[in-house]
């Protein structure tokens, strides 16, 4: 933006803003420097009505209200005004710990775009009187990132406008468009999720954003929808860990000594024999515990119960089958006569420290 | 936000004398380093205003400001006397942020505080909810923190981090299935990603170190000051506190359908999807034991197919794992110590 022009916006929002009466663009173009042009030339005033226009869109960008009206009956033409009321930040007052909080909060975005908006928004209680301590901190400092699709996604529920993408879980083997009625956006256990009105399914439905493939396209007008009174957007999200994992289960394992550090720092009890030490582990699946356990191999040997040695047996005569035999190669193809693994309720990634 | 570098401007002019009106007096150089702008930028736009105004709105007209030395006072605001609202983005932000701390144990020290910084969270978030109006108004966004488990655990780490305290841990290292015991300088207590992480210079180690929460299986806090060396820096943590560096071996795995999920879960070099039941992923492992463990929990829908020492590995340990059920036949048999 020219200098020029920057300075003519300022002075419209000056202009604006003093005014009571609904000014006309003419009385604006009167008034304002940079406006000036004969009316009567149509090529100028024109070129006039574009400027105005550009100079408009631009200070509501900004989040300048920009009201449209007329002050009388007699008024044929609308004018404009800046309601002082909508475009002042009301009187903020903070005590010094107060600030703290806000300096920390902002600085908590790892997303381009929300760590800006914070930190203008940082800068609005700042010209507000504020002054916000930046070298604060609570020793804690959760980390908000934000997936691509969070801007749209949030802008989408904002206006209730309906939204349609692309979404793969990892057991897809294609995207599959979906269109849904936004209702909200969700941060639970570290990820974002959009739960809402899935048009295609006539059901609710909630979605990881991190699968969302490319774009989010908003579809239709605003105000197309209105969630349901008293939405608890957690419930959907939260719903398979919403009740504690019980571990009504008791199995005995032998481990060689000095090994599988992990399952010892699970156990109820360690008690140390001539052939290595019995370990006792609570459990609720027995697939589950036997997925974990074979994973130490021989260095863990489940004596009891027989549920559990069944079901390790049983995936190690699998692999030991599939990686001596020529069948070898299928690999692939002989995991998809079990029942399907599921990713266990737990599971988390591994972070090497 | 829609907000080009030339709207970026304007919005600095009109944020620009509100906050200098508050502050009479204000060195140029304070003002610009608060701006987060350039000293001589902000001449620049002081330039700027001083040519604003408009002929008979006011006493001055013109937006008026008064030089002393290297300090600036406005003395005629022309009617922007006050910064604009909040937008949407930057009410969110900031309370959807602000919502995230209260939810941390609130025992913390803020300057000028009462000890219990989660009150003055709340107080702060109110105030800004309050403020922001309609742009907060119906905010579509919900956030809650990794669940209340370890909570206690991550309440004693933050205290250690605000106390400055060394901390004696016994440690977890999934990696190389080992406890350790070590003695860690505090630096910061991190919540990324569902998980907490303490972040300390790590005596053993000599190095900083994240250490996840729920991993440190005991925790002491010494009478003995947290003195991290100068070379301990924050680690620049972005998405994730992994990231594999391309010195650890690489290992290449087929997958079937039904263990894809493990490429949502850890990080992946490259995915190539051959076939449906015959996806090609590579991944790097800090350790090939570590590898190992985990195809052989994930059984038949994964192969290892490279490096050929994690073959026979997989190969060796499921077979001998077979022997120990079958040779050994009782659950008292098997096994060589």
């Amino acid at each position: 933006m020219s200098r020029s022009r920057t300075e003519r916006l300022v002075n419209l929002v000056i202009c604006l803003l003093s005014t009571r009466r609904y000014l006309t663009a003419a009385q604006i173009a009167a008034t304002v420097p940079g406006y000036e042009h004969d009316p009567t030339d149509p090529r100028e005033h024109e070129a006039f009505q574009r400027k105005f226009e550009r100079d408009k869109a631009e200070l509501r960008d900004l989040g300048v209200p920009l009201e449209t009206g007329t002050t009388s009956v007699f008024d044929t033409e609308p004018g404009y005004r800046i309601a002082r009321r909508d475009y002042a930040l009301p009187d903020i007052r903070l005590e010094p710990d107060e600030t703290a909080a806000v300096g920390i909060a902002a600085r908590l975005w790892q997303h381009a775009g929300m760590a800006a908006a914070a930190s203008s928004g940082l800068l609005k209680l700042r010209a507000a009187g504020v002054d916000v301590d930046v070298s604060a901190t609570l020793g804690v400092e959760p980390l908000v990132t934000a997936d691509p699709a969070f801007e749209p996604l949030q802008a989408a529920a904002r206006r209730r406008q309906e939204v349609r993408f692309d979404y793969r879980t990892p057991e897809d083997d294609v995207a599959h468009t979906r269109r849904l009625q936004p209702w909200g956006v969700v941060s639970w256990r570290g990820r974002w999720y959009v739960v809402g009105w899935d048009l295609d399914r006539e059901a609710v439905r909630s979605f990881r954003m991190s699968r969302i493939v490319g774009r989010v396209t908003p579809v239709g007008p605003g105000n197309a929808f209105t969630p349901p009174p008293d939405l608890d957007l957690f419930s959907y999200v939260s719903r398979w860990w919403s009740t504690p994992v019980e571990h009504p289960n008791r199995a005995v394992v032998r481990l060689k000594p000095g090994r599988a550090a992990g399952v010892r720092r699970r156990a109820e009890s360690v008690e140390s024999g001539p052939d290595g030490d019995r370990v006792v582990l609570r459990y609720s699946d027995p697939d589950s515990l036997a997925r974990w356990l074979v994973g130490y191999g021989s260095d863990v040997v489940v004596l009891e119960p027989d549920e559990v040695r069944k079901a390790i047996v049983a995936r190690l005569r699998d692999l030991v089958a599939t990686l001596s035999g020529p069948g070898g190669e299928e690999a692939g193809g002989a995991g998809e006569t079990t029942a399907p693994p599921r990713q266990p309720a737990g599971a988390e990634a591994e972070v090497p420290a | 936000m829609t907000t080009t570098t030339a709207g970026e401007r304007l919005g600095r002019l009109l944020n620009l004398v509100p906050y200098l009106l508050a502050r009479p007096g204000i060195p140029i150089a304070e003002a610009a380093a608060d701006l987060g702008v350039s000293e001589r930028q902000l001449r620049e736009d002081l330039e700027l205003l001083w040519v604003c105004g408009l002929p008979g709105y006011g006493p001055g007209d013109l937006i008026d400001l008064a030089f002393d030395g290297d300090r600036v006072t406005v003395t005629f605001d022309a009617g922007i006397d006050r910064p604009l609202r909040l937008t949407h983005d930057e009410a969110l932000a900031l309370i959807v942020a602000l919502r995230m701390l209260a939810q941390l144990p609130g025992n913390a020290d803020l300057p000028g505080g009462t000890g219990n910084s989660r009150d003055a969270v709340e107080r702060a978030l109110a105030k800004i909810e309050s403020a922001a109006g309609d742009a907060a108004a119906g905010l579509p966004v919900a956030v809650r923190l990794p669940g209340s488990a370890g909570a206690e655990r991550v309440a004693q780490l933050q205290q250690a981090v605000q106390r400055r305290r060394a901390l004696r841990i016994t440690y977890y290292t999934a990696t190389r299935d080992e406890v350790t015991e070590r003695v860690v300088d505090p630096m910061r207590v991190l919540l990324v990603g569902g998980h907490a992480y303490l972040e300390a210079w790590c005596r053993r180690a000599e190095a900083v170190r994240m250490f996840r929460a729920d991993r440190i299986d005991d925790c002491t806090e010494l009478d003995e000051p947290a003195n991290p060396p100068p070379q301990a820096r924050p680690a620049e943590v972005r998405d994730s506190i992994f990231t594999p560096s391309p010195e650890l071996p690489l290992v290449t795995l087929r997958v079937g359908r039904w263990a894809r999920w493990i490429t949502e879960y850890y990080p992946c070099e490259q995915v190539i999807e051959e076939s449906p039941d015959r996806w090609l992923v590579s991944l790097r492992a800090s350790d090939l034991a570590w590898a190992r463990r985990l195809v052989l929990g994930l059984g038949t829908d994964v192969t290892v197919l490279d490096p050929p020492e994690l073959v026979e590995a997989v190969r060796r340990e499921a077979t001998e794992a077979l022997r120990a059920y079958e040779d050994g036949s009782a659950p008292e048999g098997g096994g060589e110590a």
